[in-house]
């Protein structure tokens, strides 16, 4: 009977909050404060090793090393230079995210010695051949989605934030997202990607966060299914540093050429 | 102990009515969990080797599900404002299409070229209603100098197109599949026909295929069954004369079926176009049984008996021999089960169930059914058939020195044209005319591009291998090799990508339009067209993922059975002594088509041969007798030589059902030789007659049963024979065709090779092992 009334006057309590927040807009602060707690990294690098999986259990691997370039005001920058396999070492991509407008994407071809631009629109395909697409790895500003809150649910006791978000790019693969934000640090442990029949194409995974400088948290590894194909990828990065001195002409189309 | 059970029937005909109904209700409940498959693949065995290697080449890379949509304007104008804005919007709609992960196009083709110092890929058509006149003659030149498309998704003379929807398929509610994304696109396809009334569609792939299975099976269930069961009972009818034992042959039939299906439900068994056809098996087959009791039970009825002891003087003189043929015809049935094609089992082994149930039902329920009914004798027959009979008898004992060398060497002569059959099996012409699926597909055949295609998994064994101008050379060279072939409408191959790419990357000159020489570069321009493919239209259908294979598709002509053979074996011979680091064998359906009716010939060998030993040792033991034992052989295995050649000289293709006849013709051609060898040798044995009086008694006793059980199982399995899917077609004719010969070798030659035989002998019980009566 005592436990009832509390509840019932926590409810009460709440109310009015839940009241004056639309499920849009609660998604909405969700994803505000998410990006909020992240910035100020300034710059980041780290190495990512890609291992790709097909329907039988069959495995690649790519090493590739990341670096990026928080962009006040606008999305971030990154650089991702190709280790292995040996064919297209020294391979470069550079990307600008953007939160007003379609990402721009150049590639660095060491064999040809050139710099080529990425058509904008392209950016739902596959990345290296593996499950995820660009989309899936670039920087999540704020601005590509609209939002929408769903539920609380625990996942493995951890009680997270459900939110669907839509993408605002109509070249976009998904039709929505679902999202579970952890609710203590504001970490996306899982997302599930709707394809744009709205059929759960893939899941998301992150696992084995680990937190820099007391306040950023990175995955060490991304688990990527995709649920249609049977085929999965799994994304492990170590090596992180922050703050190492990149500059925003590291991230610029000249710069590209002279990586290594 | 048969005078035991026989009065305990009639004593407690209540109960027996009670119990076989309470059975056969339980049993028929599992047709409940009874479903229809539409997967084509049920046609191969687990262990079949080129199902497997088809599937492992699914696997490595994607599934090769698909509806592919043929658009024909009607003025013959693909390029034209309003078609490509009704392909647009079909590609628009097909990527909603349930299950759907890919959708190929002319408006999403990939278009690549180089801007400045960029390369470009886009979609060749966006927007087509902003098109001026030059730029969509501009679009259709660069479409037709596009190998990827010409042949596959554009006719040489643009007059035609088509849209590729690729799927995964669902394990699960597997048999609704098809119906579910059908249903969507005949609903998209309705629709664009009619905001464009210049556009006609059709279309064709696995999933429609698929559904065309589920459809051609409900038609012969909605069809064939009916007919059946009113032809059957129309003749029942007419034969016996007797309302209420037409009444007692239809429940027993409709039960024999009930059960039998319904055991299938229980076993988990899923229903195929062959298997679906069980029921008019049954219910042909059942009949005889029903023949045999009534008719014993009348002639009681006539000479003056009352009814209960008619019907146990019935039980008592047929319980065995219905028996004997319910197990000669099971075995011949259940031997379906030896045969490489899962389908061939089910009809096996259902149909066996049923004779089973018949057996029991006949034996059990029908003079239980039999002594509460209001039955009465029908009317005596007149003499005219039994007199046919004698004529019959006398004509085969009298020019038997020219019957003997004319039908044997019709016999011989049918025979030695076995050869001369082809073994053919298109699935899509297992379809037959009535069919939408063969019209469409034929229409887009002529039009468009084939529906048998062949896939190569060429492997460099090592990863990224496929980059390197060793590998990437031997691929073209056997790419350029196979648009040599007359049986290929067309290639897919990403040697024709590369070298695309090596021509984009260097401003668009054409003296680059040849594969990169340098691994490297080739890597480099893979990497760099992969990141610039959008959403479902990445290479993993074409490439593995460690990039040390990719698969090639070489889409074929409308091709026989041995013409594809033919040309695999040539492809094989070719990558042997021109390509040897990247040899694979072709994988498709229709190379497991192709091999399926030689698999299954040779797996039914063993199925025939045992049936046919199981078959003469009953036969041995029941006639006591080795010498007819043994001479048994030839009624029993000739009417099927003699079909096959038969059939060499009308239709000359033998598919995967056909294969199967054998086997399950002897159970039934078996009966014959019983009944007629039995009484021949019961007049010889009992009755102390020579041999030509044993061959008249023969054909007057039995002669008239033959005629009228052949005539109705020729007639159920003509029935068979209207199916519209011809594996169900061509094993009725067969079967039908095998009956009537079986009988006509056992009116018309057995006797003259029973009077060669036992020439001057008046008693042969002394020759030959004679087993006793058991």
């Amino acid at each position: 009977m005592l436990l009832r009334t509390l509840s019932l006057g926590a409810m009460l309590a709440l109310a009015p909050a839940l009241l004056a927040q639309t499920p849009e807009e609660r998604g909405l602060a969700i994803a505000v404060e998410g990006d909020a707690r992240d910035q100020g990294y300034v710059d980041s690098t780290a190495n990512m090793k890609m291992i790709l999986r097909n329907r039988a259990g069959k495995e690649s691997v790519r090493n590739v090393r990341i670096k990026s370039l928080e962009v006040e005001g606008d999305g971030d920058k990154s650089l991702s230079i190709f280790d292995e396999p040996a064919d297209v070492k020294g391979t470069t991509s550079l990307t600008w995210s953007h939160s007003d407008k379609p990402d721009e994407q150049w590639l660095y071809l060491p064999a040809l010695k050139r710099v080529k631009r990425i058509s904008s629109k392209n950016k739902s395909g596959p990345f290296m051949g593996s499950e995820f697409a660009f989309e899936d790895i670039g920087s999540q500003e704020v601005d590509k989605y609209t939002y929408k809150y769903l539920r609380d649910e625990e996942i493995n006791s951890v009680p997270t934030f459900v939110v669907e978000r839509y993408p605002t790019d109509k070249n976009s693969g998904y039709k929505k997202q679902v999202v579970w934000i952890e609710q203590d640090r504001y970490l996306a442990l899982k997302i599930e990607f709707y394809d744009r029949k709205d059929s759960l194409l893939k899941t998301l995974e992150a696992s084995d966060f680990t937190q820099y400088l007391d306040k950023f948290w990175r995955a060490a590894k991304l688990e990527m299914t995709n649920h249609q194909s049977g085929k999965s990828t799994t994304l492990e990065f170590s090596g992180y540093q922050f703050q190492t001195g990149l500059k925003s002409s590291d991230f610029s189309k000249n710069a590209l050429k002279k990586q290594k | 102990m048969l005078e035991r059970y026989a009065h305990w029937i009639v004593r407690f005909r209540w109960l027996a009515l009670l119990i076989s109904l309470l059975v056969v209700g339980a049993l028929a409940s599992g047709g409940r969990f009874l479903s229809l498959t539409n997967d084509y693949e049920v046609f191969f065995g687990e262990s079949n080797p080129q199902l497997a290697a088809f599937k492992n080449l699914q696997d490595i890379y994607t599934k090769n599900d698909n509806a592919l949509i043929m658009l024909e304007p009607k003025d013959g104008v693909v390029f034209s404002t309003e078609t490509l804005q009704a392909i647009t919007e079909l590609t628009d709609a097909a990527w909603s299409t349930p299950y759907s992960t890919r959708v190929d196009s002319l408006s999403n083709f990939q278009y690549t070229y180089a801007e400045e110092d960029d390369l470009t890929v886009e979609d060749l058509i966006e927007d087509p209603a902003s098109l001026s006149e030059e730029e969509l003659s501009k679009i259709q030149d660069t479409a037709m100098a596009q190998p990827l498309l010409v042949n596959r998704l554009l006719s040489p003379a643009a007059d035609v197109t088509g849209v590729n929807i690729s799927f995964e398929l669902p394990t699960e509610n597997a048999d609704k599949v098809p119906f579910e994304i059908m249903d969507y696109l005949d609903a998209v396809l309705a629709d664009i026909e009619s905001k464009y009334p210049n556009i006609e569609t059709t279309r064709t792939g696995v999933v429609p295929m698929n559904k065309a299975f589920a459809e051609s099976s409900m038609r012969d269930i909605k069809t064939l069954i009916p007919t059946a069961f009113a032809i059957i009972l129309l003749g029942f009818m007419l034969l016996t004369r007797s309302f209420w034992g037409t009444v007692g042959a239809l429940a027993v039939m409709l039960m024999s079926i009930a059960a039998a299906m319904g055991t299938a439900g229980w076993m988990g068994i899923v229903l195929t176009p062959p298997s679906a056809n069980a029921p008019t098996l049954i219910l042909t087959l059942a009949v005889a049984d029903c023949v045999h009791y009534l008719v014993t039970f009348f002639q009681q009825l006539r000479s003056g008996k009352d009814k209960f002891s008619s019907i146990r003087e019935s039980i008592r003189v047929n319980f065995n021999p219905i028996f004997l043929t319910s197990v000669t015809t099971a075995i011949g049935f259940l031997s379906m089960n030896f045969s490489d094609s899962p389908p061939f089992h089910d009809l096996g082994t259902i149909t066996a169930i049923g004779v089973f149930y018949a057996f029991l039902l006949s034996i059990f329920f029908l003079p239980a059914l039999t002594a509460v009914l209001p039955i009465k004798a029908p009317a005596v027959r007149s003499r005219e058939k039994a007199g046919f009979m004698e004529k019959l008898a006398n004509f085969s004992i009298n020019y038997r020195k020219v019957l003997f060398p004319v039908v044997g060497l019709l016999i011989v002569g049918l025979i030695a044209m076995i050869p001369r059959n082809e073994l053919n099996d298109e699935f899509v012409k297992y379809f037959d005319d009535s069919i939408e699926f063969r019209q469409d597909t034929d229409q887009i055949g002529e039009k468009l591009t084939g529906m048998y295609f062949v896939d190569y998994s060429l492997d460099s064994q090592i990863e990224s291998g496929i980059n390197t101008p060793e590998y990437l050379n031997q691929l073209e060279a056997f790419e350029q090799w196979l648009e040599e072939q007359p049986e290929v409408l067309h290639v897919n191959s990403v040697s024709e990508t590369f070298r695309r790419l090596n021509k984009n990357m260097h401003g668009d000159d054409e003296a680059y339009y040849k594969l990169p020489e340098d691994k490297e570069l080739a890597a480099q321009y893979l990497l760099l067209y992969e990141m610039s493919l959008p959403y479902g239209l990445d290479l993993n259908n074409q490439i593995n993922i460690d990039k040390s294979a990719t698969r090639l598709t070489a889409t074929l002509r409308n091709l026989s059975t041995k013409d594809t053979l033919a040309f695999e074996n040539r492809a094989q011979e070719w990558m042997t002594n021109n390509t040897p680091d990247l040899e694979s064998a072709g994988s498709s359906p229709t190379i497991m088509f192709s091999h399926i009716s030689k698999r299954n010939i040779n797996s039914m060998l063993t199925g025939t041969v045992i049936a046919l030993v199981l078959i003469s040792l009953i036969l041995l033991v029941s006639l006591r007798s080795v010498k007819y034992g043994l001479l048994s052989l030839i009624p029993n295995l000739v009417p099927a030589g003699m079909a096959f050649g038969i059939w060499a000289i009308f239709n000359g293709q033998v598919g995967l059902s056909v294969s199967v006849v054998i086997a399950m013709t002897l159970g039934i051609v078996v009966d014959d030789t019983i009944h007629f060898l039995s009484k021949y040798l019961r007049a010889k044995r009992e009755q102390g007659l020579g041999t030509e009086a044993a061959i008249r008694y023969a054909f007057t006793t039995v002669g008239e049963a033959l005629l009228i059980t052949t005539i109705i199982l020729t007639a159920g399995f003509m029935i068979l024979a209207q199916s519209s899917f011809s594996l169900n077609a061509d094993m009725g004719l067969m079967t039908a065709i095998t009956i009537c010969l079986a009988l006509f070798i056992d009116f018309l030659f057995l006797p003259a090779l029973l009077i060669w035989l036992d020439k001057g002998k008046q008693d042969d019980l002394t020759d030959g092992a004679v087993v006793p009566a058991t």
